[in-house]
């Protein structure tokens, strides 16, 4: 609370990016954990709210006759405009947002003072909802070739592995130990993923130490134990996802790649996905795109093309789909690195085990393969994510690109997710908003440290609560679908709008089928309790039937259905001279719904027992009001 | 001319046909006046075979040929055609590349066979005689000729202005197409105008195609009008009956707007050549307002080399996005719904009257006015509905079909009057259904069919340039039409969009370009693997339907005969 001098300004005024729109006028709140927004100019009390850690810039700039801007750009993509009308106001919230959004100590971080008001027993049961063991198990490990080992338990052989890890019952503890001196920074191949019908399997390491001649028995053998675990192939690739450029360049600082003269049948490939300072350009450039006022379609598309976004995002997904393609059709087991083994190795092996595998398509699955191939292999989501003060060149979209691969595989399988986009973008706003404790720190180690389990609260039982909302109508069970091989020529990555233009409601479809089909859900649902129910109370009904279950659908299909507030936008390109009077007729903004919901999901913490189906159809209701003229 | 005469080889046997994303087969390929057909032959003793193709000729837009003479190498004996003694030679394979954008390739055993093939489609797909074509000769069992003909008349739609308004009349003054030729013999005009004035101001634009009513507002009685370009010249001539023409579609004081489709530039330049724009001093209650649209080899280019993009799988993500760019497609599509929706914004929002004319008349104009309409009025944004409105705004305005659908994107003749203005149409409603699912009562899937005839069709509607000459070649006395077809109750059910509830509003699209989207179901639809998108599309099917008349039903009727009847009843309480 010391950073915050003015905890209150009146007379703000907040730009909409995209309209020629009146702007709203209203009063700014600093809180510890939120900037709100609450807008005084129209009859209904409209709030923004942004979370502090959600921050990723403030920019002053240049005075105006209207008063000073304030222009904050958020990590979940959401811009926000300020005209604060005194220079000095102005000054203090931009000094307090500064301070604010880049906290210097963990204790900072709001999940250590997040208070849910929920038990103590149900927060820890919370952070045993997943239990990577269990899904070792459910590949069938332990078994002859595998074994789950503690031999990292006092983080002697890896201090960016978490205690248990899987290596092959073939490699002892010699030619564990061995190998992780030959590996960067100890990161040894384990096992991510075994696909149980052929026994191949996808394990992940870092860069061998090879520099230009070196070489390491124990880790020869180590590779020769992985080939040997899947006896029904006599070869294994060896996938370095970097390009090969990149890897050679390593050579000189002692690092670099496999010779394949050394290690006994292996096919080496190198898949060029570029590095995080690459990655981190691109998005930028991306924004800017996305930022444009009114660009032209060619405007549009160039920048898209020069951002080499979607060139990133069909890297990533081509290695995916290389990973699963070896191991289903030719039945090998592959060795995954990069540099560290932490960002690209990641993305690739936890999207072939998403290919591969259904259970990682369900809700459950998607949280274990959070957990295994990110938090618990030492995705290092603090520098990453920027969430506290440190070196900007730490920071990448790593996961952001995992989370678009899988947005990208949601639209070539619409029926093969259990859960639907706003999964998505929730797990991403919350891998900023420090909310919960999964995404803190860069290791296992260091969450140990920091005393996560013990102080915070895990993500995953949060959203599963709010489990109606997030699924996917279309789904069509567990078995309907087994490996996926998406197309990946280029025409089948789209613009992920939804994400990147997430807060520019004018530019999303104005009538929403997800929220139709997922009330058709629950009214079915509904539907069929109610006539058990009335069925069960037969016996004791006398008297005219009630009509409730008929007359409740149809309502709630008609609101649902009732289009979004919807007023033309600028169609001119330039300031119509002559449509004066047209562009602000019935300006209702539809921002604001937006920010009422995660005004909830950020801050409003509800207990298990509080959630039920009737929020769906509340915000529902909510959002369908019709259109007065 | 006969048909026969275009054939050189009738028949072929053991011809394999492969086309993308499916399993190629091999059958007897046939050629006959309109169709190409491929039967395999399961057994081979004369069972019936499968017909495995059966495809409008018109429909091949180009025949690529490629024929490898292998006198000189001995083929391997093959098992599969023993008996065929042709193999030894040569073959040759053909690449049909149909105005649909599907692709086919039928490997031809024969060099002479094949080139007789490809000359003998080549040739019966060229035939431009309207009343040589397949609509003449298709005689459906279960439609009668006449029906679907005269499911729209204007007379209809003009009844309903009449309910509202009698500041229009229905006139019959180009009953026999003299005053204009592209006009249908009925027109929506001011009731205050008289026909004389009307032929009047006819000699004074393009073809004679003054300006009529397109579309009645009524939610404040403004009008969308449409025209060809005004006669100005270089001498800045005037009309004092177009000036009363269009005076008297404003009261006093009131303003209209006039959406000219071409750049200022252009429009200024057309007085060289005998055009022109309304001059402010003459028209001074219209305000002028340029919108330029692409039309004419712009456009036919733009889809060419789109489809081009589309077909290249080799192309990297960079390359892919800078030919989508560079071929211009998706610039063309906001930019017509852009200018449609600043017409409709004129209308619904200044409550101001709107002319909207280019040069002729006949093509961005009515892709403007047929938008903005789908935009505007929940009636055109059913099915039926739909219909009308193509019929109203696109066949009897006179956009010329024949002229602009001739080739498709594939086509290696020499452009002539071709354009893809019907296409970028249903892009643009395509857009406005993705936009607003439950606002439109057709799918994705009645835009196909409407792009696929527009092209080749069994059906007449389509045919010709219009109404003139649909009369002249007698085309709705000896062709079915489309309509009678689409309408059929099992048709019908393929085209409707489950989502679908009547939406009383204006749909106002967005048009930034992240809003704006290829349309894959069209320029993919022969390319991309379409099985997971026909899942999801039943799945949302059978959810909705699920939900509405099915489920109250059966708790409802569950619970009634559970009630009526006592045996249940019993058994309940058991």
């Amino acid at each position: 609370m010391e950073h915050i001098t003015t905890p209150k300004v009146e007379n703000v005024k907040l730009l909409d990016r995209y309209t020629n729109r009146k702007a709203a006028n209203g009063t700014l709140y600093l809180t510890a954990t939120h900037l709100i927004y609450v807008d005084a100019s129209s009859e209904v009390r409209k709030e923004t709210w942004i979370l502090h850690h959600h921050i990723a810039s403030v920019e002053k700039l240049p005075l105006t006759t209207a008063g000073c801007p304030l222009l904050i750009h958020c990590k979940n993509f959401h811009v926000a405009h300020f005209v604060i009308g005194q220079e000095r106001d102005c000054h203090e919230v931009y000094t307090s947002l500064l301070k604010l959004s880049q906290p210097v100590k963990p204790e900072e971080l709001y999940a250590f003072s997040y208070n849910p008001k929920m038990s103590k027993d149900n927060r820890e049961i919370g952070w045993k909802l997943i239990d990577l063991k269990v899904d070792y198990q459910r590949m069938g490990i332990p078994n002859d070739y595998w074994e789950i080992t503690d031999v990292n338990k006092d983080y002697e052989v890896c201090n960016t592995y978490p205690p248990e890890i899987v290596v092959p019952r073939a490699a002892n503890k010699a030619t564990v130990i061995g190998s992780s001196r030959f590996r960067s920074r100890g990161r040894i191949p384990v096992l991510s993923y075994l696909y149980k019908e052929n026994n191949a399997a996808i394990c992940r390491c870092s860069q061998p130490l090879s520099g230009f001649s070196a070489r390491c028995l124990e880790d020869e053998q180590m590779l020769q134990a992985i080939r040997e675990a899947n006896p029904g192939c006599a070869f294994m690739y060896v996938v370095d996802t970097r390009p090969k450029l990149n890897a050679m360049a390593n050579r000189a600082a002692g690092k670099g790649y496999e010779n394949e003269d050394n290690y006994d049948n292996i096919r080496f490939k190198f898949i060029g996905i570029e590095n995080i300072h690459v990655m981190r350009n691109s998005l930028q450039k991306l924004l800017e795109v996305c930022e444009t006022k009114s660009p032209s379609m060619s405007d549009f598309l160039t920048g898209l093309e020069n951002s080499g976004w979607l060139r990133h995002i069909k890297a990533v997904m081509d290695a995916g789909v290389f990973l699963a393609k070896a191991v289903k059709d030719e039945n090998a087991s592959v060795l995954v690195h990069c540099s560290d083994g932490w960002d690209r190795t990641a993305q690739v092996c936890s999207l072939a085990s998403l290919l591969l595998d259904p259970f990682y398509r369900t809700f459950k699955g998607f949280m274990v393969l959070i957990e295994k191939e990110w938090i618990a292999m030492g995705h290092k989501f603090s520098h990453r994510c920027g969430h506290l003060d440190g070196d900007p060149k730490e920071v990448s979209p790593v996961f952001t690109q995992f989370i678009e691969c899988v947005w990208q595989l949601m639209q070539q399988f619409p029926c093969t997710f259990e859960f639907n986009e706003r999964f998505l973008l929730e797990i991403h706003d919350h891998v900023y908003s420090c909310q919960f404790g999964n995404f803190l720190g860069t290791c296992h180690k260091e969450r140990e440290d920091l005393k996560i389990f013990e102080k915070t609260h895990s993500l995953w039982p949060f959203l599963l609560q709010k489990k109606q909302e997030l699924r996917n109508p279309l789904y069509k069970g567990f078995t309907a679908y087994k490996e996926l091989q998406p197309n990946t020529l280029p025409f089948s990555f789209q613009f992920w709008c939804g994400m990147y233009n997430r807060f520019d409601k004018g530019m999303h479809p104005k009538q929403c089928v997800l929220d139709h089909l997922l009330s058709c859900m629950s009214q079915k649902m509904k539907l069929e309790d109610n006539a058990s129910e009335l069925e069960n109370k037969l016996p004791f009904l006398d008297g005219p039937l009630p009509s409730e279950a008929c007359s409740l659908s149809k309502v709630g299909s008609a609101a649902s259905k009732t289009p979004m507030l919807n007023t033309p936008q600028d169609y001119e390109g330039e300031p119509p001279p002559v449509l004066t009077n047209g562009i602000s007729v019935g300006n209702i903004d539809v921002m604001s719904d937006v920010d009422q919901k995660n005004k909830e999901n950020l801050c409003n913490h509800q207990d298990l027992h509080d959630l039920n189906d009737t929020n769906v159809l509340d915000s529902e209701a909510r959002e369908g009001e019709p259109q007065c003229h | 001319m006969e048909f026969s005469e275009l054939i050189k080889t009738a028949t072929v046997e053991s011809v394999l046909l492969s086309c993308a994303g499916l399993p190629p087969v091999r059958g007897t390929l046939c050629i006959t006046s309109h169709h190409l057909l491929l039967s395999s032959c399961p057994g081979g003793d004369g069972q019936p075979g499968t017909v495995e193709l059966w495809l409008l000729i018109r429909n091949v837009d180009a025949v690529e040929k490629r024929v490898q003479n292998l006198g000189w190498y001995q083929p391997p004996r093959t098992n599969d055609s023993p008996r065929d003694t042709r193999l030894a030679g040569s073959s040759g394979t053909i690449t049909l590349r149909c105005k649909d954008l599907k692709v086919l390739q039928l490997e031809i055993p024969g060099m002479e066979e094949c080139l007789n093939i490809a000359s003998s489609i080549e040739a019966l797909s060229s035939v431009d005689s309207v009343m040589m074509m397949y609509p003449f000769f298709y005689r459906p069992q279960d439609l009668r000729l006449e029906e679907g003909w005269h499911l729209f008349p204007l007379e209809q739609y003009f009844q309903q202005i009449a309910a509202q308004t009698s500041q229009w009349r229905l006139s019959d003054l180009n009953r026999d197409f003299t005053t204009c030729p592209t006009y249908p013999a009925d027109v929506i005009v001011p009731a205050a105008v008289s026909d004389d004035t009307l032929r009047r101001a006819a000699r004074f634009r393009q073809g004679g195609r003054f300006p009529v009513l397109s579309y009645y507002h009524p939610r404040n009685g403004t009008v969308l009008l449409r025209s060809s370009q005004p006669l100005t010249g270089p001498n800045r001539k005037r009309c004092p009956e177009d000036e009363v023409l269009l005076g008297m579609v404003l009261d006093e004081g009131e303003r209209g707007f006039i959406i000219d489709t071409r750049s200022a530039q252009a429009a200024k330049q057309a007085r060289m050549t005998g055009g022109g724009t309304e001059p402010k001093s003459s028209y001074p209650q219209w305000k002028r307002l340029h919108r330029p649209l692409e039309r004419g080899r712009p456009l036919q280019e733009s889809f060419i080399k789109l489809v081009e993009a589309c077909n290249d799988a080799s192309l990297s993500m960079d390359r892919w996005l800078s030919r989508l760019e560079s071929c211009r497609w998706l610039s063309h599509v906001k930019a017509a719904l852009s200018t449609a929706c600043l017409a409709a914004q004129c209308l619904d929002r200044e409550e101001a009257s709107v002319l909207v004319h280019g040069a002729e008349g006949t093509d961005t104009t009515l892709l403007v006015t047929a938008l903005a309409q789908v935009i505007l009025d929940p009636g055109c944004r059913t099915v039926v509905g739909f219909q009308g409105l193509l019929e109203r705004e696109w066949i009897e305005a006179g956009h010329p079909f024949h002229l602009r659908c001739a080739r498709s994107a594939y086509s290696h003749a020499r452009l002539k009057q071709e354009a893809p203005l019907f296409l970028l149409f249903l892009d643009c409603v395509w857009q406005l259904s993705r936009q607003f699912p439950f606002s439109l009562e057709f799918g994705e899937s009645l835009l196909l069919t409407l792009f696929d005839n527009a092209y080749a069709s069994d059906y007449g509607t389509f045919l010709c340039n219009n109404e003139k000459e649909r009369c002249l070649c007698k085309v709705k006395e000896n062709t079915h039409s489309l309509w009678a077809w689409l309408n059929q109750p099992e048709e019908k059910k393929k085209y409707l969009n489950p989502l679908y509830s009547h939406n009383p509003l204006v749909i106002w699209p967005s048009v930034e370009p992240q809003s704006i989207q290829l349309w894959q179901g069209l320029f993919f639809r022969w390319i991309r693997p379409s099985q997971y998108l026909d899942e999801a599309r039943a799945e949302m099917q059978r959810l909705v339907e699920g939900n509405e008349a099915p489920a109250k039903e059966s708790a409802g009727s569950r619970l009634s005969q559970s009630l009526s009847d006592p045996a249940a009843r019993t058994e309940n309480e058991r």
